[in-house]
């Protein structure tokens, strides 16, 4: 702008008003506020974009990190004999006929009795009521901590169980009196009582390492929804994507980049490559849908298919990346191995591939950290169907049901009950870590290994 | 005899082939590698090829022969009764499997002695009671057609697992006994070896091209099977879509198309003019430092799963637009619509956008914009009239790429722009698109002969044409430009 206004007074003989560094004319000024302005677009573009970011992170946060603390009512359990072992042989097999309901009622007794013995009532409740407040999979716990040690019957011992979820939330802020008259699912009496519960120390917010370690619950127990199956699911896929892209990819690399001849087969493949980045996720789902479980009649959302759809995706960003790394390595290496009589393969194998390899896995890393993330192929081929067992050890344990981490964030946001969103923000949190961890290990080993020829 | 086992045996003659035929070449030079062709390793290597290569191709052709060789037979034994009707053949070779699959079961946990299985008649035993017993729930009653082909069924696979495992083994010690005896110093075991690699680094490289007609073939098939139970016209012009799982559906893609294009346009809105000054900024104005800071993390929301925007979307966007927008304006009380899906679709395009418009304005030449500022325009009339003309084909490409994306995208049309299939004006009223209505026709229980599934493949075929042509018209605007400057 100073060569604008220094061209204006270099001219004097036209008839413009003069200006001079010390005072501009209105155009110079309508310039300069243009010009200004439209500087104060950019960075506001960026504030806003980051500003979103920053907003977008900060309610997935806010709402998701409650998810790692659970609140938790701990009274003494008087196992009672003649309830859990009517016939009085500690037989695992006779036991194991006392159903859910059984266990259900000794938990009930022993919380009444425990309420009683340190005076805590709320006026207008009924027993049913203060035994609601107790999940409803604590049952099931104790029967599988009771039938794998029968011993334990008739003893009374420190129990810790799972408030239902309403109450959990209630401890978080989440369900208040107001919320509680119109939920047929909690009544501000059990709320009450859970204040005084908590004044009485009975009832506590934990870390809640079940939500890392366990399976998936049903839609009516958000309080012992697990990401257990979901991150073991995703471990799965990961192993199986490094096991089948790495090489591929790789060896697909190093043909294109250094064997390859000029023909139209090899523009075919080249052509391809850059359409499949950039075809949408979700027809790699239908692709999997109709080639793997169809035709080849692999099981439904097995880890195995949604690796297999996730590495047809992720190939492409990783021959990307490969083949980039590779050209980056100067022809004087080639030049001298091949001059001191190594075959063109050798040259390859020895030399370039290994000066190539921080660049392969950093693009490996990262073509992991989004098949990592990637959902929507994963809905098709089944793998938003509700697990609770957890898939067995490797290799059977590829073919058995599954789900991945990213599928239980939808899956979980899709339930009624709004203790599930909460579960699917901690989802996202533990998601997201696991990106973190990735794209930091990727960020460090390119600093670390990256050269300049 | 699993097909595990037969790796095993092959992995174990592999490493003797290798073993004896580098011992052998190393011998028939007395021990003096100078006088070989090829290094030593080479012919180990090249013993463990013969091995495992011929095995694995026989391997495989087995595995895709033999289903088909007992499928026909099967069939034949069947009474043609049974077989009336497209699909029948499918459903009655589902049915008969699943019984062998029981009877399997019930020989594994003892129930039954092997000749047992074979041997049981519907005529003297219940079989679908004796396969409750073991834990297999079966559909119907076994007639007996089916279990005389269950029958039939599992001893061809026996047989036919024998014979893998035979056929495997014998190609495996072919292919030792020969690479052992072709083995000596003047044969050219580098030659052969490099030759093999090669084929597998291409076999490598065409995966790719495999994929993409994996996926042309599979919508094309699927979609000519939905077009001969659906009227083409009706589905391209039609405007209703409500399908419904009785039958008499209406499949009219031109509601969907709509959404999708609407929520497309919403997204651009925002995030070419968000991108493109961030680019513009960070190409053109921002210091060093601020460059190094801001684009990375600019480059952070490209790297979030989309389902965590989508999410977003619906816990947070949506019910914010609804509460402050749309009701007050009297336009909905959805917390689903277009604006929200659109919006964060725009969010999640904006770093595609700025980081590839940012490449195009660096290798803008400097000297245009130093002639600019020498005639005296200030650095915003340079950028305006100067830089972004000549970057011009590839911001466009870079736009038609985006679009694209935000065309092929799901999750968050999934969790924020609704299921209704509607032809609507108001940006707040909840609508769908062609990738959320693939997804519900996919998901859960599908039977594969209904149109109503079927018409989610018709729909991934426009779905990948749309993309596909989108990507190809920005990658020539995009080489176009290219070559006025290189």
């Amino acid at each position: 702008m100073t060569d604008a206004t220094a061209g204006g007074m270099a001219a004097p003989a036209f008839s413009r008003p003069k200006s001079s560094l010390l005072s501009q004319t209105a155009l110079v000024k309508r310039r300069n506020a243009a010009e200004a302005r439209f500087k104060a677009y950019g960075i506001g573009a960026i504030i806003l974009s980051l500003a979103t970011l920053g907003f977008m992170l900060f309610t997935i946060f806010t709402d998701g990190i409650t998810a790692f603390f659970q609140a938790k009512l701990s009274f003494p359990l008087e196992l009672t004999a003649e309830t859990l072992d009517p016939d009085g042989n500690r037989n695992r097999d006779e036991m194991a006929s006392v159903t859910t309901l059984g266990y259900n009622r000794v938990l009930a007794e022993a919380f009444q009795k425990e309420l009683t013995a340190k005076g805590i009532a709320v006026a207008g409740q009924s027993e049913r009521d203060v035994a609601d407040m107790i999940s409803k999979d604590a049952a099931g716990d104790l029967r599988a901590m009771v039938l794998a040690n029968p011993d334990v019957v008739g003893t009374t011992i420190d129990a810790t169980v799972l408030a239902t979820g309403r109450i959990d939330g209630f401890l978080k802020g989440r369900v208040t009196m107001e919320t509680a008259e119109r939920d047929s699912n909690v009544t501000p009496e059990q709320l009450q009582l859970a204040e005084q519960l908590r004044d009485a120390g009975i009832l506590r917010s934990e870390f809640n390492w079940d939500f890392i370690t366990s399976p998936d619950a049903s839609d009516q127990r958000p309080e012992a929804a697990g990401l257990g199956v979901a991150i073991m699911g995703s471990a799965y896929m990961m192993l199986l994507v490094l096991i089948t892209c790495v090489p591929i990819g790789v060896a697909a690399s190093i043909y294109l980049e250094e064997f390859a001849p000029k023909n139209v087969w090899t523009d075919a493949i080249e052509v391809n490559i850059s359409n499949l980045a950039a075809v949408p996720s979700i027809v790699f789902g239908i692709l999997g849908l109709a080639i793997f479980i169809n035709f080849a009649g692999m099981p439904n959302s097995s880890s195995l298919v949604g690796a297999l759809v996730l590495s047809l995706m992720t190939l492409p960003t990783i021959i990307i990346a490969t083949r980039a790394s590779i050209k980056a390595v100067p022809p004087s290496i080639r030049d001298a191995a091949l001059g001191i009589g190594a075959s063109k393969m050798q040259t390859v194998f020895h030399h370039v591939l290994p000066l190539a390899m921080p660049g392969i896995l950093t693009g490996t890393i990262l073509g992991l950290a989004s098949a990592l993330g990637e959902t929507a192929p994963l809905l098709l081929i089944g793998m938003v169907a509700f697990v609770d067992n957890y898939p067995s050890a490797p290799v059977e344990g590829f073919l058995d049901p599954a789900t991945a981490l990213p599928v239980q964030v939808y899956g979980w946001a899709q339930r009624a009950d709004p203790a599930f969103i909460e579960r699917s923000s901690g989802a996202i949190i533990i998601l997201l870590i696991f990106l973190v961890v990735m794209n930091v290990l990727a960020i460090l080993l390119r600093r670390r290994f990256e050269r300049r020829w | 005899m699993s097909v595990l086992f037969l790796l095993v045996v092959l992995a174990v003659l592999a490493i003797a082939a290798f073993v004896l035929c580098r011992q052998r070449v190393m011998a028939s030079v007395q021990g003096n590698p100078k006088h070989l062709h090829s290094l030593p390793i080479y012919y180990g290597w090249h013993g463990a090829i013969m091995v495992v290569l011929p095995a694995l191709a026989g391997l495989v052709l087995w595995l895709i022969i033999q289903p088909i060789i007992i499928e026909n037979r099967i069939e034949a034994d069947l009474p043609p009764q049974m077989l009336t009707g497209t699909g029948s053949m499918d459903l009655v070779m589902s049915d008969v499997r699943r019984v062998a699959g029981g009877l399997d079961v019930a020989v594994e946990q003892g129930a039954m002695t092997e000749e047992e299985a074979g041997m049981i008649r519907t005529e003297f035993t219940n079989v679908r009671d004796r396969l409750a017993a073991v834990g297999v729930a079966l559909g119907s009653t076994v007639t007996a057609p089916v279990l005389n082909a269950a029958q039939d069924y599992r001893v061809m696979t026996a047989w036919g697992a024998m014979g893998r495992t035979i056929l495997g083994v014998i190609l495996g010690v072919a292919g030792l006994i020969y690479a052992v005896m072709i083995t000596g110093k003047d044969f050219r075991a580098r030659n052969r070896v490099e030759q093999v690699i090669q084929g597998l680094l291409i076999a490598a490289s065409s995966i790719a091209i495999l994929t993409t007609v994996g996926i042309v073939y599979s919508m094309l098939t699927e979609t000519f099977n939905f077009f001969s139970q659906y009227p083409i016209q009706d589905f391209f012009f039609s405007l209703t879509w409500s399908p419904n799982f009785r039958g008499n559906s209406d499949f009219g893609i031109i509601p969907l198309i709509w959404g999708t294009l609407y929520i497309t346009l919403i997204s651009m809105i925002v995030s070419v003019p968000l991108g493109l000054f961030a680019a513009i900024y960070l190409a053109e104005y921002a210091t060093k430092r601020v460059r190094a800071w801001v684009k990375p993390l600019i480059e952070v929301i490209a790297g979030i799963p989309t389902v965590v925007f989508g999410l977003f979307a619906l816990v947070t966007v949506g019910p914010l637009l609804r509460d402050y927008f749309a009701q007050p304006l009297g336009l909905g009380d959805s917390g689903a619509s277009v604006m929200n899906a659109g919006i964060v679709i725009g969010i999640l395009n904006i770093p595609f956008i700025s980081s590839l418009s940012d490449d195009i304005i660096n290798s803008v030449p400097q000297s245009m914009r130093d002639g600019s500022l020498g005639l005296g325009a200030t650095k915003s009339e340079t950028i305006r009239q100067v830089v972004l003309p000549a970057a011009l084909p590839g911001i466009v490409g870079a736009c038609l790429m985006a679009a694209s994306r935000a065309i092929g995208e799901t999750m968050i049309v999934v969790m924020g722009a609704g299921a209704a299939a509607q032809l609507s004006l108001n940006p707040f009223e909840a609508m769908t698109t062609m990738t959320v209505k693939i997804v519900g026709q996919l998901t859960g229980d599908t039977d594969f002969a209904a149109p109503e599934t079927l018409v989610a493949f018709a729909l991934g075929m426009t779905l990948f044409v749309i993309t596909l042509a989108l990507n190809i018209v920005a990658l020539l605007v995009v080489r176009k430009y290219r070559e006025q400057y290189d």
